[in-house]
């Protein structure tokens, strides 16, 4: 069992300054569409509110271990020690980017950091992650397989085909569902069988007859404890588990595609834009799950005043720096889309 | 005649339909409250209730499936995907039953299944593809793509009506690009023909969607040169209108074919066959194909338009093609 009581100092502030990292990452992207309109094309979907969910997952983990989201997915390389000027610059197409332009905010990899890849269709990577907890089992290699994806993904067939399969074969792997309470645009009151019956969405887990916890995903040492228990029974050959972290997405869905020249934007949080309820979103602000967090490493003294504050400058110009990188960073030459097509 | 914005002759075709027939619905991601990713079911719900205008969960195979198993009992579903890229989720239940239970069961299955697809918005690889032909290889599907708002409106409610599965493109960089003249009257554009849609005598070009457009243009460009242009818009691509075809070879001689998806396997192929087949004696040069390149459809900017099929492209060889 592990204890949230059994962290360092160094470990807390770890976690902390993981969780500023990603909320300033994804604070640059969306300032983008604002401070420099048109430079980033595609998708991104941002990952704010996630961060104690992710790192919290994240600090069970062994560094061989395999960490497999779903499209929103800039959060974990930033923990892995990705470096984010090259993450940023692939948001932005351009050639020092993680994939050389190639991939954008919602394909990135980086395999040397047992980040496999990532991809847009959703819950794609479940099936993905499972494949690589069967290469685990089968290699014997003790590695545990993070897998990471929303509410909306635990509706597709992908899902539930390879949770049934994990469970069969007893693979090494965890089952984060990300529940962030947004469907893309739909409440996941109107499309989800267990939410609509006043159930948690782990009761999922009971189909396929494995563990199925909810945990509060805004705190960070609670998702430890759970994630935990959950990786040392898989890495002990008992099999897979399904965790329901529970948080909410502090930004839209994601920024509107245009037609070029138009710049793309970020709009309105769905709870305003579609659903009128500012009141939804103002408390889920009020619970900033980076804020709780620091005020309770000040309240236990962990971390003083000064010392968050450091922390947090150095972010800020850790990612300011990544942004300079990006913009800075050539696009791609017309002629190299031909490349890469086979290997 | 009022003017339309592509998006809004969709709209306008689909809202058409489920005032006048009650078997007519709508299911899809994020379509109801939201009004759908595009907005093109905007205000549907206001108008026709949650029923009859369907927030589905993310399951492309479960909404085909569902949509398929309604058409069987007497529905006429219209299924939205977000982006025609995620039907490759749905594949298995379009391919292997949608297509072929007519064939099998002599029973129509009257569903539509549309959403946007299409290039030019730096959307990468999962938002940006023109999968048509994943479609018109599958014997027992109709496949539409419109390029103006006069044929969008026109074929979105012919698709409706018609009794077998429709997969109908729209093209997403021309949803508020382009605008047209749109009667207020009740229209359908039927299947499975094209429409000439400029008339010439030195050489022809087949396209179809967004092409049609780039076609046009090259066309202009051409004729101050006094290259005279005929365009041909196909607007169905599965069954395609073969007559229409052989007449433009059997008028200019020459033939150039402009499609958006990759070359390989693409609807250029296949034409140049059934002019092989018909109409090869007619020919004065080889049948030439501007294309995008044989990849995946690049999400970096400069990458993606040196992918893309360009007007210049067109004029290039159309210009080969004249002299030939």
């Amino acid at each position: 069992m592990r204890k949230k009581e059994d962290l360092g100092k160094d470990r807390l502030i770890w976690i902390y300054t993981q969780m500023v990292r990603i909320r300033e990452f994804e604070e640059r992207v969306k300032r983008t569409f604002l401070e420099h309109p048109g430079a980033m094309r595609g998708h991104t979907h941002l990952g704010d509110g996630a961060e104690a969910s992710i790192v919290g997952a994240l600090a069970t983990r062994n560094e061989t271990d395999f960490v497999m989201p779903s499209y929103r997915c800039h959060g974990y390389p930033i923990v892995l020690g990705t470096p984010p000027r090259n993450m940023m610059a692939e948001l932005y197409g351009r050639k020092d980017g993680l994939c050389k332009g190639f991939g954008g905010s919602m394909h990135l990899a980086d395999p040397a950091r047992y980040f496999p890849g990532t991809s847009g269709i959703i819950a794609a990577a479940i099936a993905h992650a499972t494949g690589a907890a069967l290469t685990a089992q089968v290699k014997n290699t003790g590695q545990v397989v993070y897998c990471f994806f929303g509410d909306g993904a635990a509706k597709q067939g992908g899902f539930f085909e390879s949770v049934n399969m994990a469970a069969c074969w007893k693979l090494p792997i965890v089952y984060v569902l990300e529940n962030n309470e947004y469907q893309a645009y739909t409440h996941i009151s109107l499309e989800d069988a267990n939410c609509m019956a006043g159930d948690p969405l782990s009761k999922k887990a009971a189909a396929f007859s494995i563990p199925g916890v909810t945990v509060d995903g805004t705190d960070p040492l609670k998702v430890y404890e759970v994630v935990g228990e959950a990786v040392d029974r898989a890495r002990s050959g008992q099999g897979p588990s399904l965790i329901e972290s529970r948080f909410y997405r502090l930004s839209a869905h994601g920024n509107a595609i245009t037609v070029p020249p138009a710049p793309t934007q970020f709009p309105e949080h769905e709870a305003i834009g579609v659903y009128g309820n500012k009141a939804e979103f103002q408390a889920a602000k009020a619970n900033d799950p980076i804020q709780r967090f620091r005020s309770e490493l000040i309240k236990n003294g962990v971390l003083s005043e000064a010392e968050a504050s450091r922390i947090e400058q150095a972010a800020r110009s850790e990612m300011d720096e990544a942004v300079q990188f990006a913009l800075a960073s050539p696009l791609p030459s017309p002629e190299e889309a031909t490349n890469y097509v086979y290997a | 005649m009022p003017q339309l914005t592509y998006l809004e002759a969709i709209r306008q075709g689909i809202w058409e339909e489920m005032e006048r027939d009650p078997t007519v619905f709508c299911l899809g991601e994020d379509i109801g409250i939201y009004g759908g990713a595009f907005k093109v079911t905007d205000g549907f719900i206001d108008r026709f209730g949650p029923e009859r205008v369907i927030d589905t969960p993310i399951a492309e195979s479960a909404i085909v499936g569902a949509a398929f198993g309604a058409s069987l009992t007497g529905m006429r579903p219209v299924a939205e995907f977000q982006f025609m890229d995620f039907i490759g989720c749905a594949f298995n239940q379009i391919s292997n039953m949608v297509a072929k239970t007519h064939y099998l069961w002599g029973a129509p299955a009257p569903l539509v299944l549309r959403g946007p697809s299409g290039g030019n918005v730096h959307g990468g690889p999962f938002h940006s593809q023109n999968p048509e032909m994943w479609f018109v290889h599958n014997p027992g599907l109709k496949v539409v793509c419109p390029a103006t708002a006069y044929d969008a409106k026109g074929l979105i409610k012919a698709s409706i009506r018609d009794n077998n599965p429709v997969v109908f493109f729209e093209h997403k960089y021309l949803y508020r690009r382009i605008k047209g003249e749109v009667p207020t009257e009740d229209y359908v554009v039927p299947l499975g023909k094209a429409r000439r849609a400029r008339e010439g005598r030195d050489l022809s070009i087949i396209t179809y969607a967004a092409m049609l457009h780039t076609a046009l243009e090259a066309a202009e460009i051409l004729a101050k040169d006094g290259i005279d242009i005929e365009v041909l818009d196909l607007r169905t691509v599965a069954p395609l209108d073969r007559e229409a075809i052989i007449e433009t070879v059997r008028k200019t001689n020459k033939v150039i074919i402009v499609h958006e998806h990759s070359r390989t396997g693409g609807l250029a192929g296949e034409i140049t066959a059934i002019i092989n087949e018909e109409a090869f004696d007619d020919l004065d040069g080889p049948i030439i194909r501007v294309t995008a390149l044989d990849t995946p459809v690049p999400f970096s900017p400069p990458q993606e338009e040196y992918f893309l099929p360009k007007v210049s492209d067109v004029v290039r060889e159309a210009r080969r093609l004249k002299a030939y």
